[in-house]
């Protein structure tokens, strides 16, 4: 178990949106407030960490043919549990975030991991793994949160933070701006491997 | 119920609130699929069929577990339904279809995990509507889906040639591409008939 390579692997080098590309839809569709963004990321982490502790404990009861039906099943139960919770806890998430609640279930992510991760991986590894793939997710969301928020309505927290004379560009908070602002992200992630695997070359490169 | 909410329905799945331009409802099979028209196409007319038949099956499921008093069992239900369905579908397209189904491949199964799918469903719960509309709804939504993976599929056809910075290759290209098209959806908020 290798805590420090899992950690950069769920951050950034394997980063489940900009890196796998899964969970593209929640991540466009609830980053208009940094509070929806807390909301859905603080309950992927919960959902994720739980669902792959669970199917890695069961890895070796699950026959091989029904696993992808036995998997949703598990995640169906975590997330009703979450959606319960916020429901009665905190109902203003749970009404901004609406039907992507329940859609954490077919969220390509959590199935991902069970499917790549937890299903090979020793309990522990498997809990790690869900924490930190989910706090990777949690980044990106507050990120694009960030931004679209910030620009979109001059806000941040729902507190006014920009000065009183700037006009909000209101295409961010549209669907349009999540687009927009995801594929920019990514742009910058490629770039930035890019740039960090160029640098490996040459230092290969200055070491022959 | 008249044919005025239908038509209302219809138009407000397909365009005004389409699912993948409005919504953000199946966007993994919408980026993943759409590098050809032939398979989009396809892949587009199963997610309809799916669509309409999971939306009259989870109202029926739906109806029972109000009886029953069951209603937080919801989302576990739906899915249950949604993936025996795909099951049904791919055993009948690899059966009847066998080129439709060895072009759509992985991304066959994968409609269970399709959001839209289970949106639609949950949508129906949500806005209360009856069998009808709920039917109406999944059929149309799911032409919407069509539609929006048919223009993206033909767009995406010539970007491959078109010169782009080498950091915007492949995924974020698309999603810029796909922004300005629900920037041109947007058009459409406004509209009213009936």
């Amino acid at each position: 178990m290798n805590v420090g390579k899992q950690f950069k692997e769920g951050l950034i080098t394997q980063n489940p949106v900009l890196v796998q590309l899964l969970g593209m839809c929640s991540t466009m569709a609830i980053t208009t407030s940094i509070k929806n963004g807390l909301g859905m990321g603080v309950s992927v982490i919960i959902i994720l960490t739980l669902s792959n502790i669970f199917i890695s404990l069961l890895r070796k009861i699950i026959p091989n043919e029904v696993r992808i039906a036995c998997y949703i099943v598990v995640i169906a139960g975590f997330v009703t549990m979450v959606q319960l919770l916020l429901k009665a806890f905190l109902p203003d998430i749970d009404k901004s975030l609406g039907v992507f609640i329940p859609l954490i279930v077919v969220n390509c992510i959590i199935l991902g991991r069970a499917e790549a991760f937890a299903s090979k991986n020793s309990v522990g590894a498997s809990a790690l793994d869900g924490i930190f793939q989910g706090i990777g997710y949690t980044l990106v969301l507050l990120v694009m949160c960030f931004f679209r928020e910030l620009l979109g309505a001059g806000k941040l927290l729902d507190h006014q933070v920009m000065p009183a004379g700037y006009t909000p560009a209101g295409m961010l908070i549209l669907p349009v701006g999540g687009f927009l602002c995801l594929g920019a992200l990514i742009a910058v992630m490629q770039w930035a491997l890019n740039k960090a695997e160029e640098r490996k070359a040459n230092k290969a490169k200055e070491a022959k | 119920m008249s044919i005025t909410t239908l038509l209302a329905i219809s138009l407000g799945a397909i365009l005004t609130n389409n699912f993948i331009f409005a919504q953000f409802l199946g966007i993994c099979p919408f980026l993943g699929v759409s590098k050809k028209i032939d398979t989009a196409v396809g892949m587009g007319a199963a997610v309809t069929f799916v669509m309409g038949l999971a939306s009259a099956f989870a109202y029926l499921v739906n109806q029972v577990l109000v009886k029953l008093g069951l209603e937080y069992m919801q989302t576990v239900a739906f899915i249950l339904v949604i993936a025996a369905l795909v099951q049904f579908v791919e055993m009948f397209l690899k059966k009847n279809v066998p080129t439709l189904y060895t072009a759509l491949g992985v991304y066959l199964p994968l409609i269970t995990t399709n959001c839209a799918v289970l949106g639609v469903a949950l949508l129906n719960v949500q806005n209360n509507y009856n069998f009808i509309e709920s039917v109406v709804y999944g059929i149309t939504g799911g032409l919407g889906f069509l539609l929006a993976i048919f223009l993206f599929a033909a767009v995406r056809e010539q970007l491959e040639f078109a010169d782009h910075p080498k950091c915007f290759q492949g995924f974020p290209i698309a999603l810029i591409t796909a922004g300005l098209m629900a920037l041109a959806f947007m058009g459409f908020s406004g509209l009213k008939v009936w």
